[in-house]
């Protein structure tokens, strides 16, 4: 299952913030997580998460810095700012409205939709484009 | 080609990598760093998953995107981007550093070409009471300091810097030793005459060369050192006209809002602003030019591609009208002037086409155009000088008559043998190259004839 460019552009925003609301992190954790978290199913071209990142920084939701990581180079690290964490809270409302409304509507076609579980479950667990812990 | 060490092998492909994304104007430096920081991560995992260096490095570019996609996603959240910011230097690395340290010299240079323009003050020269001793001037305040500039960012050797400073001292001394007489005898007021006016235009003709050496450091005996010359003088010529513009506005707005408050700054702006504006402008200018020549394109090609149809169509209607009416044309006094323009701007318009031309292009319609329009500016003035031939003897030889006929000439020389070069060139009998090289091998003697009218004229005319 492939989710769709504007799902994923409409919910990159959230999930980056409420994952740094969690603690500062860098690009490439972000996306491991993202992976982790979504079980596969979330692909997120790993170049475009940047200018996410740029945008956020320019609304001043996150604030960026460089560091220098355990094996050396220097790594651009993001953390959350107040305004973002407001931010976060109104997406977090927003997104709740979404989804409430459509998990009444799901259970009302409970039974003319095919059981969305079935093949999921499956690809939770090994899927992925490529093996992650192997 | 391929390195056996698997190590070495990522870095050069991490190497290429890198260069192809440092194209993208979206992806700044920092951006590269950033991803480069991420595809290593990503190379890193992995190969720690299995893969070997080759294989990681492959699938972590294409997770990251298709390089235009990737541009494409930069730009749409920093489109700024896409529009050269020039006056902040923003990013780090020696390059940046170098560029603040340029500015901050350019920007004490020009001060410092500010303040010496009201030195004489201090001496009691009045730029109203002497303003003839200023016109004579104008160019010593302004050009050596932008030759120290030049001669600074190129790292000019000691003997040349020697050379160059000479021929200020020179040019000191022939603006001012000569005996200026007043264009009305006997009158307080020393309004500046015909040999002297005639220095004040002519003198910093002759100074823009010993900028040029200075511009070009080392490379003036190359025909491309003295072409970047060119294109310099012709952006800078551009950028001084925005600046004036610029100090236009402020001192209207200036003017108006003290106004407002009954205070008059006239007196401000004749003794300060204006002069110390216009001799900083220069240096400023002469900045902006460096800063930005290869980060936006040139103007003044861009405008001479606008303004060569445009002007080859008033040329040759004129010669239409010229031929079809049968009128002569009339000779004024002015009239050696207005043609000598008329040559200045076809040579402008030939000279920055000419520079900013790829040699080895072919032919196109553009060039056409260039002749076309050379050959009508040739026939206009032919006609113009034939008409004042005629009548010389009778309107005599006066100091401005005889430096408007020199210019005339050596304008006209330059076209002429231009035009032949570009027919050569159209009909395939010889490169552009040579048409480059005639105009730069030419530069030294519009500073010739400058210094013939400097230094020849006020003796020979009695210092009228």
């Amino acid at each position: 299952m492939e989710i769709n460019k504007d799902l994923i552009a409409a919910s990159s925003t959230p999930i980056v913030l409420a994952m740094l609301a969690e603690e500062d992190s860098y690009g490439y954790a972000i996306l491991q997580r993202v992976q982790e978290l979504s079980g596969g199913r979330m692909e997120w071209t790993d170049g475009m998460l940047y200018p996410v990142l740029h945008r956020l920084e320019r609304h001043g939701f996150v604030e960026a810095r460089w560091e220098t990581a355990e094996n050396g180079r220097r790594r651009k690290y993001y953390s959350i700012t107040p305004a973002g964490r407001e931010q976060l809270a109104e997406e977090h409302r927003q997104w709740e409205a979404v989804d409430a409304t459509l998990r009444s509507l799901w259970s009302a076609l409970r039974d003319s939709l095919p059981a969305p579980d079935a093949g999921a479950a499956g690809r939770a667990a090994g899927s992925g484009p490529l093996p992650q812990g192997a | 080609m391929t390195t056996p060490d698997p190590a070495a092998r990522l870095e050069e492909q991490i190497d290429r990598w890198r260069s192809f994304l440092r194209r993208r104007r979206a992806i700044h430096a920092t951006d590269v760093a950033e991803l480069e920081d991420h595809l290593r991560e990503q190379v890193a995992g992995l190969t720690g998953a299995g893969l070997d260096a080759e294989e990681a490095f492959l699938v972590a570019v294409k997770r990251m995107g298709a390089l235009d996609d990737l541009s494409r996603e930069f730009a749409v959240e920093h489109s700024d981007r896409l529009w050269k910011q020039l006056v902040v230097s923003s990013g780090d690395g020696a390059e940046a550093a170098g560029a603040r340290k340029d500015a901050i010299v350019a920007f004490c240079l020009a001060a410092a070409a500010a303040v010496a323009i009201k030195v004489p003050a201090l001496f009691g020269l009045d730029l109203g009471r002497d303003a003839a001793f200023y016109l004579r001037n104008a160019s010593l305040f302004v050009l050596p300091l932008l030759t120290g500039y030049f001669a600074w960012k190129r790292g000019v050797d000691a003997r040349t810097i020697g050379w160059l400073a000479a021929a200020f001292v020179a040019a000191a001394v022939f603006a001012n030793v000569y005996p200026f007489q007043a264009q009305v005898p006997g009158s307080a007021a020393h309004d500046p005459g015909y040999t002297e006016l005639l220095t004040a235009l002519h003198l910093p003709i002759a100074l823009l060369l010993v900028v040029g050496i200075a511009y070009a450091g080392g490379r003036w005996g190359e025909v491309a050192g003295r072409m970047d010359f060119i294109r310099f003088s012709g952006e800078l010529f551009i950028y001084y006209v925005l600046i004036a513009l610029g100090g236009a506005v402020l001192t209207g707005l200036m003017a108006m809002t003290f106004q407002s408050i009954g205070v008059d700054v006239e007196a401000f702006f004749q003794y300060w602003l204006a002069p110390c504006g216009a001799a900083g402008a220069v240096v400023v200018a002469s900045w902006l030019v460096e800063a930005k020549q290869s980060v936006i394109e040139n103007m003044a090609p861009v405008l001479t591609r606008l303004f060569t149809p445009l002007f080859a169509a008033v040329l040759v209607t004129f010669l239409a009208t010229l031929v079809l009416t049968g009128r002569g044309v009339q000779i004024e006094r002015n009239v050696l002037i207005a043609f000598d323009l008329l040559l200045v701007v076809v040579l402008g318009l030939l000279l920055y086409s000419v520079s900013a031309r790829e040699p080895g292009a072919p032919p196109g319609l553009f060039d056409w155009m260039q002749v076309v329009l050379v050959v009508s500016a040739l026939l206009a003035d032919a006609v113009a000088l034939w008409a004042i031939a005629a009548r010389i003897s009778e309107l005599g030889f006066t100091p401005n008559r005889v430096a408007a006929l020199g210019e005339n000439v050596v304008l006209l020389v330059n076209l002429a043998w231009s035009a032949v070069l570009y027919l050569r060139f159209l009909g395939g009998r010889g490169g552009f190259a040579r048409l480059e090289k005639w105009q730069t091998d030419y530069l030294p003697v519009y500073a010739a004839w400058a210094a013939v009218v400097v230094i020849v004229f006020p003796p020979a005319f009695g210092y009228v």
